[in-house]
């Protein structure tokens, strides 16, 4: 924590309250609070698109994944961006022109059915809580080395900033607060990406001399009939644990505990023991860090550097200046050698060990899929990769929060040119991540804990200052995005079901008071969620709003648009299959059961993402639903005699 | 603050033409995404091929969906604003789009 850092921190906090009690005037009417007034200009909707969109979970979760897997989590980049495709050219203008606040009022347009109010706005809800959860991680992720305080603080100074500033002006101070923030977040991820570059690849990274290069140490050893013995009398082997078919041993030297992984040097066939990392909670409750008590002082060290680049090793491997795509040819190969790290936890003397031990992959292994999504691996393995890239690329135009920022601008065309915008300025920001990614995973920037802390530990391996412009406009980014997700979340609570559902609102101003109320609540919820949810990836988080949002919203829109048909009961049944098939599914997967803290291979569902079953269901219920209910429907629609 | 004026909507007679160019322009764009898709799933192996100056094929399919996404985007935002235009001096009592 430093000053900079805070005075930067609080500069922003302090701009972004700021603009929300300068727009609260404008948030008196219903259509000022949900939609800004629909007076927002497109070139500045569609920086504020790309401000809602380029959330936690693209800036930290993506960096994060590419830091930690390589060209597995660009999949992501190119998944979230490809969405906008769907969004451009299926949804834009028919949601403008058809709806009014919400993503409700688009489907509903033409049947004015209770069923579908009530199923979309639950919907609109769920999906909106499922994409909260990782922003407010996020958020936790980002105050820890910012200001030096705990992960659940930063949820909760979120959760009450951002309640403030929807509670105050809503979407109006949202977009700008988000316009604000994704320029922002252009320019310094620019920024950070050239000084990546700059600085260029080196085997020993010591972040511009700022922290020394650490060497992790192999010792030699020898096997005899099964029993480990090591040449050097300094050390001895205290236990041998096989796990994940590898063998780790504990090693004791001068009284004091380690863990190494044991391995054949595959040219010479000679056993070696390499050191690793480890945490450990004994039985007494200790928390250890590598051998001692774990405190402010004694962390894991970061971790990721090449071991060679381009088959040069040690100090004539240094590149100097790079341009972006030497930089990306030399990582990506053969002849290089990039060290990640892997991890495995196991019972020890009554606690529990976790030791982070290194493996090296070849740069043609790392640019492109296969360490994290195992494309060469099981029929499940490559399902599950499809289930993934299919829910990214049809989850971006059924995200609520991103669908009522239509309703801001004036026209439909307005809505495709913001549309356009966005697509230009998301699409540049994600080919940056790739370098973000691969500049952490090569600089020594990557917290074992939380690969979340990449790009912000990249930031800082050059500066304060940039760690604290980075960092900061993080923060914005989740206090835009938390913020635009609670509105679509009260939208759908006191627009579409207390409104519209239940007629219970009288006047416009008890709409807006409903919306402010529910804004509490939906932001408490979130911060109980932040706080639960820690140390998960923040990405792989959304891929799963995204499966949620394709098979509850995006079946009925399309349909809605392009098939004739199309019943309000179709679209009701369709929005219900949808959503609770694609939760219950996540509920039941490898995921969660780690999560529960039960073994993986027992979930009933063998997929981590569920939108390869969960969306051609919600698309088929509702074709077999409108065809059964197709004659009532025009029954009900045809006038009296 | 670059507010523009609150804008009713009526009726828009290059609706049919941007919906159909739309879906067309959707179906291309999901043939080669689908393609990325495949070719990870049936040739994994092929991502590791380079192309040109050191880039893998991973790098220029992946960059080159981001930027394909931009320019059928620009396209189609030239072709609607001009059909917008055309259908709107034929008809100038017709309603903005």
């Amino acid at each position: 924590m430093n000053v900079l850092s805070i005075v930067l921190f609080v500069l922003f906090v302090a701009f972004v309250l700021g603009i929300s009690f300068y727009f609260a005037g404008r948030a008196k009417s219903a259509s000022g609070y949900y939609a800004a007034g629909g007076r927002i200009h497109w070139g500045i909707n569609g920086i504020a698109f790309a401000g809602d969109y380029l959330s936690a979970a693209s800036f930290l979760g993506i960096c994060g994944m590419i830091a930690t897997a390589g060209y597995d989590g660009f999949l992501y980049s190119i998944g979230y961006l490809a969405g906008w495709i769907v969004a451009l050219f299926i949804v834009a203008e028919p949601l403008k022109r058809l709806g009014k606040y919400t993503f409700t009022d688009a489907l509903d347009a033409n049947y004015n059915h209770r069923g579908i109010k009530l199923m979309a706005a639950i919907s609109t809800l769920l999906v909106s809580i499922c994409y909260l959860i990782p922003q407010m991680v996020g958020a936790g992720v980002l105050v820890t080395p910012l200001l030096g305080l705990p992960h659940a603080v930063g949820v909760i100074l979120v959760g009450l900033i951002v309640i403030t500033i929807v509670a105050t002006a809503g979407m109006t101070s949202t977009t700008y607060v988000q316009f604000i923030k994704g320029a922002l977040l252009l320019v310094f991820s620019f920024v950070l990406v050239t000084v990546v570059l700059i600085r260029g690849l080196s085997t020993k990274p010591d972040q511009g001399g700022r922290v020394p290069h650490r060497e992790y140490r192999t010792l030699a050893a020898t096997e005899s009939e099964g029993a480990l013995a090591l040449d050097d009398p300094a050390w001895q082997i205290a236990a041998v644990r096989e796990v994940k078919g590898l063998r780790f041993v504990k090693l004791l030297s001068d009284g004091r505990e380690s863990w190494w992984t044991a391995e054949k040097d595959a040219a010479t066939g000679a056993l070696k023991l390499r050191e690793s990392q480890f945490t450990a909670r004994l039985a007494d409750g200790t928390q250890m860090v590598n051998g001692s008590p774990a405190s402010k002082e004694n962390e894991l060290s970061q971790v990721g550097n090449m071991e060679a680049i381009a088959g040069k090793t040690g100090p004539e491997a240094s590149t100097g200046s790079l341009n972006p795509f030497k930089f990306l040819s030399l990582v990506g190969d053969p002849k290089s050698r990039i060290k990640l790290w892997k991890n495995a936890s196991f019972d020890d003397n009554g606690g529990r060990v976790t030791v982070y031990y290194p493996v090296f992959a070849a740069g043609n292994k790392v640019l492109r899929p296969g360490q994290r999504f195992k494309v060469e691996g099981t029929t499940t393995d490559r399902i599950d990769f499809l289930s993934l890239m299919l829910a990214l690329f049809l989850g971006t135009a059924a995200l609520p929060h991103i669908l009522i920022r239509y309703y801001t601008v004036p026209s439909p065309a307005a809505a495709r040119k913001s549309t356009i915008v966005a697509i230009a300025a998301i699409g540049f920001f994600y080919i940056l991540t790739l370098f973000m990614g691969l500049g952490a995973m090569t600089n020594g920037t990557v917290n074992l804990l939380d690969d979340n802390m990449s790009a912000p530990l990249l930031a800082r391996s050059f500066g304060t200052f940039l760690f604290s412009m980075i960092s900061a406009i993080a923060f914005a980014t989740v206090l835009g995005t938390v913020s635009g997700l609670i509105i679509a979340a009260s939208g759908a609570v006191a627009h579409d079901l207390l409104d519209r559902y239940a007629k219970v609102i009288k006047s416009d101003k008890q709409k807006v008071a409903a919306g402010k109320i529910v804004a509490f609540a939906v932001g408490a919820l979130a911060i109980v969620l932040g706080i639960i949810f820690k140390g998960v990836n923040v990405t792989f988080l959304v891929g799963l709003a995204f499966a949620v949002a394709a098979s509850a919203n995006l079946p009925s829109i399309v349909m809605m648009l392009f098939w004739k048909r199309t019943t309000a009961r179709g679209i009701t049944a369709s929005i219900f299959v949808g959503v609770f098939s694609s939760i219950g599914l996540i509920l039941f997967s490898p995921t969660m059961f780690e999560l529960y803290g039960k073994d993986p291979l027992t979930a009933p569902f063998p997929l981590k993402n569920p939108g390869i079953v969960s969306i051609p269901l919600s698309f088929l219920t509702l074709v077999l639903v409108s065809l059964l209910t197709r004659k009532k429907a025009e029954k009900a629609a045809a006038p009296a005699v | 603050m670059l507010h523009e004026p609150a804008a009713k909507t009526g009726p828009d007679p290059a609706f049919q033409f941007k919906r159909r160019l739309g879906a067309w322009m959707f179906v291309l764009y999901a043939l080669v995404y689908a393609g990325f898709v495949v070719v990870n799933l049936v040739r994994p192996g092929a991502m590791e091929i380079v192309l040109f100056g050191g880039l893998n094929v991973a790098v220029v399919y992946g960059f080159g969906l981001i930027i394909f996404a931009l320019v059928l985007a620009l396209i189609y935002s030239r072709a609607c604003g001009r059909r917008e235009k055309r259908l709107h001096q034929a008809e100038p009592q017709g309603g903005r789009s």
